[in-house]
């Protein structure tokens, strides 16, 4: 077994533990840790992949970005000293059943299928200036429909997330 | 080498965990968790193929996954903060204010 394989099996054990963590945590603060070894273990095995720059956009988009967001969200929603933050599980026989039926069906079907591998090592040339040739070239209007997608999402948060100025005059007096 | 099916094994493994997260988990932002974990599988399936079929559009469609990821974190984030602001709970069962 080659430094390579020990890798592998390292970050994908890494990876399925946190996500059960995530999942199956009683307290919501576990949850959102344990998430952030799911994405270091992603952005890991992306890095075996040889797709060095998906793997650092992981890293900077979601532990940076979106897992911040989840921590503040978590922060503003949990009263921090009641037993509010265990959250209860229910019907965890079917789950489990469904869990077995999704994850064999879906291993089935990839180790079945015959798919049509390149023969040899994967390429080991940085991706980088191909990605930024494809989105500019190719998906170029994808691209910029995703930075109008952004644009919005970003403004509709902050209409939704913002306190109603008119219910609340005092405050925005204060303010 | 790992051969490709390794790689989708896992990601099937991740999918599925997302999938139990959304079912039994009855706080809207372990569900939102469990959707990201979903998104994460997808990614890694999508950059397995990339890589092990030669092509670079599978990363590039991880990237529109992780636009569309950070978009829906925001917004989902925002209506979570509006609704407990409103109901003071996140039990998703409680929470059936679009049921009629």
């Amino acid at each position: 077994m080659s430094l390579f394989d020990i890798a592998f099996y390292f970050f994908a054990l890494i990876t399925v533990a946190s996500a059960a963590l995530v999942v199956f945590s009683r307290n919501i603060i576990y949850s959102a840790f344990a998430l952030l070894f799911t994405f270091f273990g992603v952005a890991g095995l992306y890095a075996l992949l040889g797709a060095d720059f998906v793997a650092v956009a992981q890293l900077l988009i979601y532990v940076g970005g979106i897992l911040v967001l989840l921590l503040f969200g978590v922060m503003l929603t949990t009263k921090l000293v009641s037993v509010d933050m265990k959250t209860g599980t229910l019907q965890a026989l079917p789950a489990t059943l469904l869990f077995a039926a999704v994850a064999g069906a879906l291993s089935g079907v990839y180790i079945i299928t015959d798919w049509n591998v390149l023969a040899g090592a994967p390429d080991a040339a940085t991706t980088a200036v191909t990605i930024g040739d494809m989105f500019l070239t190719t998906w170029l209007l994808p691209f910029e429909i995703a930075s109008v997608v952004l644009l919005v999402a970003l403004v509709g948060a902050a209409m939704i997330a913002r306190r109603d100025a008119r219910s609340k005059p005092t405050q925005q007096a204060a303010l | 080498m790992i051969p490709l099916e390794y790689y989708l094994s896992l990601s099937a493994v991740l999918f599925a965990t997302g999938v139990i997260g959304v079912l039994t988990r009855r706080n809207a932002i372990i569900v939102f968790m469990s959707i990201e974990l979903m998104l994460n599988a997808v990614n890694l399936s999508l950059v397995a193929f990339s890589q092990y079929l030669g092509s670079t559009t599978g990363q590039v469609l991880v990237f529109f996954v992780m636009a569309v990821a950070a978009a829906e974190s925001a917004i989902g984030l925002a209506i979570i903060i509006a609704l407990f602001r409103n109901k003071q709970t996140l039990n998703i069962d409680e929470l059936n204010l679009l049921k009629w």
